[in-house]
């Protein structure tokens, strides 16, 4: 049976619940230790993506290039990958990556927006990286919407389509319906990124392999935006159960995760209350920690921000908005 | 009154928008001819129906009709780069509504007067117009160090020409920030959102400067003004919030509603653009029609 990829993401996505803080040396610890339990790719850089450190998203604690060049420098056999959404970070971001390492590039768009990816699609083939594609908030469209746009990034040289599940918010069921037809639609293999908001990581990635999935998002200790994501260590225990081969040392990975990471997280990684209002209102996951910062500043129960922004059908990267719902909040709680 | 005769190249969206504005306010500018290359374009008949010369000549009937004094360039920058050195030869002001930038950045309420009597005009971006009035006001009060501007689109006013090459904007507008804005620094984001009913565009800017509390009622005031001047060319542009202070970050957020004169109102994005693009007209033909012919000579 052919390999089952697991993409680890715990110094990417799990960078939003640091706030973007991990350190180069950080990066460098973990992906050694990621490396050595066998992880097919690790996927790097700040949390929204190359060219995401900003005041929108926080700033992150180095450079892209320095995390690439520190990680680059660990890894033996685990191939390097970095996430760009374009809008957010361009082609020039993509060639420093290609030329300080970077095997794979994620590029992602909004599940309606794939259009605009075409030129990155291109130019990270031109640049001989494997181009993987994301239709984030994939809960957001019918399953037909999301096999159109996966037509998409098919026409334009997609080496693996993902559907993204930013928010945490598809169920089981849904997860499979949508899985089953990008599968059935695209001419290469798909892969599913979850989120915990609703406690179905795992479940979720599960009901995508049994849809067809040859690919699937982990970090260690689940550690992500909102409520985090599927948890790696467990993902390869889960599969071992199942007879997929990951080619990842269960021992290793298990102790990557409580050696290595537990010691650098700033909080547990739990389905807290918060989490679970973004899962519940469909709002990308990433909005969690700024929907925390702008409820302490102005006075607001997060989760009615976080209702708020899923109520005004918010996509990934909107961290604006935040600020505008939370002081309309504090207005009206004034003027009544 | 005298007015100075115009042409739009490129019957679309934008073009058609245009049209639309020149026949409500043009002052110093009427428009003569409205060219395009596509027969049976809706733009081209929408133009005939309201009177203009129409051509299927593309940039060649603008060139040979030396009536015309100032051309809109509403193609593609493949096109401007092309065209731009034939309307300097022909002696026509160009105001480029392209991202090709082989004029000067215009931005009206900044540095329109400093480059008043050129004959190249480029209008940036949408948010770039949107937001680096805000960065240069806070600037005239104390150094901007770094900017960052978000613009958020509803999808369906982005075409397939933003979308082909999504990067010119985020580059050419964080480049305006710069250049224009005066900040030492700066950075672009842009966000497309299909909600529906689509979303107004929005526009978020945040300044980095030193003691920004010791700055803030001085910024509050040059953003007032700087937002009403902005308001003159542009009547949907709206402050929603700020200048509002965080941290060593001041926030401002504006919103642009369309005026709706032929694109929906959700498409402020290109109501600033084509708004911005009369208002700079307006300006070098008053600048031409009121100067004396000395002065002309020298343009």
């Amino acid at each position: 049976m052919k390999k089952f990829r697991i993409i680890d993401s715990t110094l990417r996505d799990g960078m939003h619940a640091v706030s973007h803080k991990f350190t180069p040396d950080d990066m460098a610890a973990i992906a050694a230790a990621l490396d050595a339990a066998g992880l097919d790719t690790v996927e790097i850089g700040h949390g929204d993506g190359l060219g995401g450190s900003s005041y929108q998203y926080g700033f992150a604690a180095a450079t892209d290039v320095e995390y690439l060049k520190a990680v680059k420098s660990v890894l033996t056999k685990t191939k390097l990958a970095v996430l760009l959404l374009p809008g957010i970070g361009t082609h020039k971001d993509l060639e420093k990556a290609a030329k300080f390492g970077a095997n794979t590039v994620r590029i992602a768009t909004h599940v309606t927006e794939a259009d605009i990816a075409e030129q990155h699609v291109q130019i990270a083939k031109s640049l001989g990286m494997e181009a993987i594609c994301f239709l984030m908030m994939a809960h957001m469209s019918p399953t037909a919407k999301v096999v159109e746009q996966a037509r998409l990034f098919d026409g334009y040289g997609a080496d693996v389509i993902y559907v993204t599940d930013s928010a945490g918010a598809l169920l089981p069921h849904q997860v499979k319906e949508r899985i089953a037809a990008v599968k059935e639609a695209v001419s290469v293999p798909v892969g599913f990124h979850a989120h915990n908001n609703l406690g179905l990581a795992v479940g979720n990635t599960l009901a995508a392999v049994a849809a067809g999935a040859s690919s699937a998002d982990g970090c260690l200790c689940g550690l992500g935006a909102a409520a985090g994501n599927a948890q790696t260590e467990i993902l390869a225990a889960v599969f071992d159960r199942m007879g997929i081969r990951t080619g990842v040392d269960l021992y290793k990975v298990m102790d990557a995760a409580e050696d290595v990471v537990q010691p650098r997280m700033h909080r547990p990684q739990v389905v807290g209350k918060l989490g679970l209002t973004t899962g519940w209102a469909g709002v990308y996951g990433s909005f969690m920690l700024h929907a925390t910062r702008a409820g302490n500043k102005y006075g607001i129960d997060p989760r009615d921000i976080l209702v708020e922004l899923g109520r005004l059908k918010t996509v990934g990267g909107q961290e604006d908005l935040i600020i505008d719902v939370a002081s309309r909040f504090a207005r009206e709680a004034r003027t009544v | 009154m005298r007015k100075l005769k115009s042409a739009i190249l490129g019957p679309g969206n934008i073009g058609m928008d245009l049209m639309y504005k020149i026949m409500s306010r043009g002052k110093n500018i009427e428009l003569k001819l409205v060219s395009g290359i596509v027969a049976g374009s809706r733009g081209l008949a929408l133009a005939r129906e309201n009177g203009f010369e129409t051509s299927l000549d593309g940039v060649e009937s603008i060139l040979a009709d030396p009536e015309i004094r100032l051309v809109f360039e509403c193609t593609s920058a493949k096109a401007h780069l092309a065209n731009a050195p034939r309307y300097r030869e022909a002696d026509k002001i160009a105001i480029d509504l392209t991202p090709a930038a082989v004029g000067p950045y215009v931005v009206p309420a900044v540095n329109l007067e400093q480059h008043v009597g050129g004959g190249n005009f480029n209008m940036v971006t949408c948010g770039g117009q949107a937001t680096v009035p805000l960065v240069a006001a806070v600037n005239a009060v104390t150094p901007v160090e770094y900017a960052e501007i978000v613009a958020t689109l509803a999808s369906k006013s982005a075409g397939p020409g933003t979308r082909a090459n999504i990067d010119e904007f985020t580059e050419t507008t964080a480049d305006a920030v710069v250049s224009v804005g005066g900040a030492k620094t700066g950075k672009a984001i842009i966000i497309l959102n299909p909600a529906e009913p689509p979303l107004l565009m929005r526009n978020t800017v945040y300044c980095k400067v030193q003691n920004p509390d010791g700055h803030i009622a001085r910024i509050n005031a040059q953003v007032s003004l700087m937002v009403e001047k902005v308001r003159q060319y542009v009547p949907g542009y709206r402050l929603r919030l700020g200048p509002e202070l965080d941290g060593d970050r001041v926030i401002m957020m504006v919103e642009v509603e369309g005026e709706g004169s032929y694109l929906p109102k959700y498409s402020g994005n290109l109501d600033i653009i084509t708004a911005t693009a009369l208002a700079t007209a307006e300006e070098v033909a008053a600048r031409i029609l009121h100067s004396c012919p000395k002065n002309r000579g020298e343009r």
